[in-house]
């Protein structure tokens, strides 16, 4: 398969991460898109480390190089996870609600 | 050594002023202190120009090329001369006055002092730029803790409109140091540096603004009556006074011998400016009703034939402006004097309330009419010599322009003559109908002003010799 | 010897300092003794200079010090007494010293301390007016002339709470320095061609050194000057304003002396001004444009000063003819003699308005005769020497400057004349207002009326003598050959133009020139035999005036003219720099400057609503377009292409 599909893919993931980030107000859909816009990277950086023409030569270890930043990138995100979800719960203690529009005290 | 003192005296008792709580105390101290200081100056003007007491030379920041490098040649000794002289006059005429928290404006008032030596003496960019800063700073604090009910607006203004001046000038500073070829920033490395005529043209400007809001020249000038009359007395003595000074002895330490293409470029341009700036504030002059407002323009126009006179860059005008700098320095100082006396006692300096004065207070009325006649350059006053050289060197550049500039002293006769005329004569006003004559102090001090106004007419040539060598200096470059 | 030359302004400034300094303690006669004394020293110094300048020639000039050194030129503090300077030297200190006497009597109503407050302006005065006569370059001249002017613009204002003096003394003051405007350039460029101002450097070759165009110029400006100072078209209208000082100083600075001070400063310069002929026919030409205008003005005019005040300006306007017609002499000789009589004339009116109580309408006088003879026998004299009658001497002056016109250009001589005949007819009119008929002020002024003291009648008395016999000091060839005594005295002054006007014969007819001169004697008699007829019997009228005779009263509207040309513009224009340009303008412009930040930052601020989701939307917006703004260049293009 050529490699614009898995780009295209990725694209579109991350396109509807952005939307979904921006229009949405509850805490907890924003958090998911924002998932999906990590995963939409993953799945290109994985795209690329499989189609790059380094694989070709030897004596490099071509390719892997994007495969270690989804490793990262996966552990990023599970670290933002917790603290995000902590942060998430302690607004819904105070507020009794998990709308970001709630959120607004930096103005003014 | 002496340059050092010169500093250093204000400097030290400045900062210890802020500790002393009484009001008489810190007037003693202040006074005492720049009398020190005076007695200083005038030991310098006794050492010849190249004599090693005049020069410091020490390292400062090594890593940028900055020296802690003072010197003094005659018009720097004539400069802080009247520095020197000034604060004793102006702590001497307003001694009756009183101010909350006494040891803090006269801590500031000799802070300022310090700053303004500093200006005149140094011999290195970043110090000039160091002690252009440390003057400004005092004085903005004077005008908006003890001044006038618009104090805050209008010292704002005066703070924006001299910060965005220095600012520029600090990025001029800069730009030439990249281009010195010993990355250094002393005023010789300055001047040796060769500027390509377009950056000239470029740097210039940030240089040339910055004195020229100092100064300050048409159209810059707005800050400058409204501090003034927000002002406490005393501030405007030494804004009007000694600070202005500043831009003057900044466009010919630093502007002339550094961009000698720009300015040929440029002459006329600010020869244009000064002079319709002259006749511009003069005119307005004629239609104040306020004695401090019609001060301050008089005195816009007054420098506007200073800046003229350096750009006609003959040397006959240049040894005019030497005079003028000193002259124009304690006329002013006279002048605001006498409206300080006047509105202390009288409450008001309105014209239009004011009258009949002479008959109450005959003899400020008769040192009045003495700083009048130096503001309007009448011969045989100190005024005279410094405008008739100036007009002259004008005269040499340009036939029409001197006519032209020549106005403003027709102008000036008017504008004079009224305040003269609606302060000190015609029937008495309901506000000035008891007024005393002005006290003791005021009028000591008034009178040996006069004096030297007389003096200094009479025989100016000391002065002329004094600042003959820098004018020779720059003239050269 | 020389050194006495300093002493001459020495004294007077000295009796300055003392009066001025000790005002509050010093008595009314120790002040007028100190005011009068230091004048009569300097009167008998001048008069040993005089007769050493008469026996030696001019003096050598010898700097007290130097003044100032710029480098490029060099203006030494130094006198210089030669003929013409120790002429006007008598003139200032001679009359000068009446007038502080006459003063001493004519002031005694002040307190002491104005009392002496107006001596020490009256000997600061003469201290100036030496140094202007005295002084061996251009700028020590200036010095006097600016000094000069000072002192008229404090004596105007003398008595300070009247507005309307005030404002005569600052007219004259902001007048004047429009002349010094002109003088000044003059000066400047005097010492751009010379690097000098000294008239040993200046005049001992003028034509060397400047090309034509700068004699015209430096002549012409120099002319500006001189028209402030002696009250010339356009610049006269400060002179009767000026009668508002105490009547001795109108005598002493508005017609004796300063006035003159333009004709000293032209006579000195004459060779400048014989190179620019065409310069001397503008001087001869508003001159006697003066000459008349003024004296058509005095015709109408009711206040017993204003009269002779116009009839001042209109005597200077001829001393101005003389000088643009090459007449120097004649034109420094009318000096001397209207100082004699012009001075008698003010004294002779104060005493009349001291006898009168402050009254100087001549309305309100008549018959004056009987109740003051020495007054109106000094002033009849006087009126006779002003008039031109033969043999008194403004018949002699007046005649030097007449026939040097008639020489240059007949229809010259022809106004001249008319303006002597109107000169005649506006004296003999005051004459007899004043001392003829019978009295028409009220009882109690009346019941005053007395002869005034020895203080003033004294100084009368020697002023009417020498208006008498003055003339005979100038009697011209036509007469008796080699019998003008001053065209000899003064001659080495003027020796430069002589020389340069010797190649044009002097043509004229001597026996024409009697006839001339008998005809306009004649016809001016009988012009004053007119005068006194119609004005023996002056009945008060309360008709105004009409038609031409209205327009004459008003001066002509010259002072309305100025008022709505110059002073309302000017004054609009200043209100309008002042209230629209400076506070909308500049200032406006500074404070928009602060303003629009100002409310820049308060919008930009809304940016900042606080909602996350905002914040990110900006984020993604900006991102998109920093793509579209990148789009085309290459490296991207290059890298996308690489990758698809």
């Amino acid at each position: 398969m050529p490699i614009q599909y898995y780009l295209t893919l990725s694209a579109i993931l991350f396109c509807i991460g952005v939307a979904g980030a921006l229009t949405r107000r509850n805490a907890i859909i924003i958090f998911m898109c924002i998932e999906l816009m990590l995963n939409a990277v993953n799945l290109m950086l994985v795209a690329f480390s499989k189609m790059s023409p380094a694989v070709e030569v030897a004596g490099t270890n071509g390719g892997t190089d994007a495969q270690l930043f989804v490793f990262f990138i996966m552990v990023v995100a599970a670290a933002e996870v917790s603290v995000g979800l902590a942060i998430i719960v302690m607004m819904y203690r105070n507020v009794h609600s998990i709308d970001v529009n709630f959120l607004n005290r930096l103005k003014n | 050594m002496i340059p050092i003192l010169l500093i250093a005296i204000p400097l030290v008792t400045g900062f210890a002023a802020f500790f002393i709580n009484t009001d008489k105390g810190a007037k003693i101290w202040s006074l005492l202190a720049s009398i020190i200081t005076l007695a200083i100056a005038v030991a310098a003007l006794c050492e010849a120009n190249t004599s090693s007491q005049l020069s410091v030379n020490a390292e400062w920041l090594p890593a940028l090329g900055a020296k802690l490098s003072l010197s003094m040649d005659g018009m720097a000794k004539m400069l802080c001369l009247l520095t020197a002289v000034s604060l004793p006059l102006v702590f001497g005429a307003t001694y009756k006055n009183t101010y909350n928290k006494p040891g803090n404006f006269y801590g500031l008032m000799l802070l300022m002092q310090a700053g303004l030596l500093g200006v005149f003496l140094a011999t290195d960019a970043l110090l000039f730029y160091f002690f252009w800063e440390l003057a400004l700073i005092p004085a903005y604090f004077l005008c908006s803790t003890w001044g006038g009910e618009k104090r805050i607006q209008v010292t704002f203004k005066f703070f924006i409109y001299t910060f965005v001046g220095s600012l520029l000038l600090l990025i001029g500073i800069l730009y030439i140091y990249f281009k010195t070829p010993d990355s250094s920033f002393s005023i010789q490395s300055f001047y040796n540096t060769k500027l390509t005529d377009g950056q000239q043209f470029f740097v210039f400007w940030l240089f040339f603004l910055a004195f020229a809001i100092k100064m300050p020249i048409f159209p810059f000038h707005t800050w400058q009556p409204d501090t003034y009359e927000q002002a406490p007395t005393a501030v405007t003595m030494m804004l009007s006074g000694v600070m202005v000074k500043m831009g003057i002895y900044g466009v010919i330490r630093w502007i002339l011998p550094v961009f000698p293409a720009a300015v040929v470029k440029f002459d006329q341009l600010i020869i244009v400016l000064s002079v319709i700036g002259m006749l511009y504030a003069s005119l307005i002059a004629i239609r104040q009703d306020d004695v401090k407002r019609l001060i301050a323009y008089s005195s816009i126009a007054h420098i506007g034939l200073m800046c003229a006179a350096i750009f006609s860059s003959q040397q006959v005008g240049m040894e005019g402006v030497m005079i003028q700098m000193f002259n124009h320095g304690i006329n002013v100082i006279g002048l605001w004097i006498v409206a300080d006396a006047i509105e202390q006692q009288l409450g008001t300096r309105k014209f239009s309330e004011l009258g009949g004065l002479a008959q109450r207070a005959p003899g400020l009325a008769i040192l009045l009419v003495v700083m009048i006649l130096a503001n309007i350059a009448l011969p045989l006053t100190n005024a005279f010599t410094g405008e008739f050289l100036m007009f002259n060197g004008l005269f040499n550049y340009s036939i029409w322009m001197a006519f032209i500039a020549g106005i403003s002293i027709i102008l000036a006769a008017v504008y004079s003559l009224n305040m003269v005329q609606k302060i000190f004569y015609g029937r008495t006003m309901p506000a000035t109908e008891y007024a005393n004559d002005a006290n003791g102090n005021i009028q000591f001090v008034l009178a040996l002003l006069a004096v030297a106004i007389l003096v200094l007419g009479v025989y100016p040539q000391p002065v002329i010799n004094l600042t003959h060598d820098s004018v020779q200096a720059v003239l050269a470059k | 010897m020389n050194e006495l030359v300093y002493l001459v302004p020495l004294f007077p400034l000295l009796g300055f300092l003392i009066n001025g300094l000790c005002r509050k303690q010093l008595s009314k006669s120790l002040t007028g003794i100190i005011g009068s004394g230091s004048i009569l020293v300097s009167f008998v110094i001048s008069t040993i200079l005089f007769w050493q300048v008469k026996s030696n020639g001019a003096l050598p000039v010898d700097p007290l010090f130097t003044f100032i050194d710029a480098g490029s030129f060099k203006i030494d503090f130094a006198f210089q007494v030669d003929q013409l300077s120790c002429l006007f030297l008598l003139i200032i200190t001679g009359v000068g010293f009446l007038i502080h006497v006459y003063s001493t009597s004519y002031m005694h109503d002040e307190e002491a301390p104005h009392f002496a407050r107006y001596f020490s302006y009256l000997n600061l005065f003469v201290f100036s007016m030496l140094l202007l006569v005295l002084g061996a370059n251009f700028v020590i001249m200036f010095i006097g002339w600016e000094g000069v002017g000072l002192c008229s613009y404090l004596l105007i204002g003398f008595w300070f709470k009247n507005d309307n003096y005030n404002y005569a003394a600052k007219k004259a003051f902001v007048m004047n320095r429009i002349g010094d405007l002109g003088f000044l350039l003059a000066i400047f460029w005097i010492i751009e061609k010379f690097h000098s101002a000294d008239y040993a450097i200046v005049f001992a070759n003028p034509q060397g050194t400047l090309s034509p165009a700068d004699i015209t110029g430096i002549t012409l400006l120099l002319f500006v000057g001189a028209t402030g100072k002696s009250a010339q078209i356009p610049l006269y209208t400060w002179l009767p304003d000026a009668m508002a000082g105490p009547t001795p100083v109108s005598a002493l600075i508005h017609a004796a002396t300063m006035v003159t001070a333009g004709i000293y400063m032209i006579a000195r310069s004459n060779i400048l001004y014989t190179l620019a002929p065409s310069v001397q026919a503008v001087v001869a030409v508003i001159g006697l444009a003066t000459a008349v205008f003024a004296a058509t003005i005095a015709l109408k005019q009711n206040d017993i000063k204003k009269v002779l005040a116009y009839s001042t300006v209109s005597q200077l306007g001829y001393m101005f003819l003389g000088l643009g017609v090459g007449a120097y002499t004649g034109a420094v000789f009318h000096v001397m003699t209207h100082a004699f009589f012009k001075a008698c004339l003010f004294l002779g009116a104060g005493s009349v308005i001291h006898a009168m109580g402050g009254e100087q309408d001549m309305r309100n006088m008549g018959g004056l005769k009987k109740y003051m003879p020495v007054t109106q026998i000094t002033f009849l004299l006087s009126c006779f020497a002003i008039a031109g009658v033969p043999p008194f001497s403004g018949f002699f002056s007046k005649d030097a400057i007449l026939s040097a016109a008639m020489q240059s250009n007949m229809l010259y001589y022809v106004i001249g004349v008319l303006g002597a005949l109107l000169t005649a007819f506006y004296m003999f009119r005051l004459y007899g207002m004043t001392f003829l008929g019978s009295f028409r002020g009220t009882h109690d002024q009346e019941h005053h009326l007395h002869e005034s003291p020895k203080a003033i009648t004294i100084p009368l008395v020697v002023l009417a003598a020498l208006a008498t016999v003055g003339g005979l000091l100038g009697i011209p060839e036509v007469f008796v050959k080699d019998s003008n005594w001053l065209e000899k005295f003064l001659a080495p002054v003027f020796a430069g133009s002589t020389a340069l006007t010797q190649a044009k014969p002097a043509e004229g007819n001597s026996s024409m020139e009697l006839v001339y001169m008998f005809v306009v004697a004649a016809i001016i008699v009988a012009v004053i035999a007119f005068a006194w007829s119609k004005y023996k019997k002056y009945e008060k009228t309360t008709e105004p005036e009409t038609g031409l005779g209205k327009v004459l009263a008003n001066k002509w509207y010259v002072d309305e003219i100025y008022d709505a040309i110059v002073v309302r513009p000017l004054n609009a224009l200043a209100g309008f720099l002042k209230n629209v340009v400076e506070k909308s303008g500049i200032d406006g412009f500074v404070n928009g400057v602060g303003r629009f930040v100002q409310y820049s930052s308060r919008q930009l601020r809304l940016l900042q609503s606080g909602l996350a989701g905002n914040y990110i939307l900006y984020m993604v917006l900006s991102i998109v377009v920093l793509f579209v703004i990148f789009w085309n260049q290459t490296q991207i293009v290059q890298f996308l292409e690489n990758i698809f």
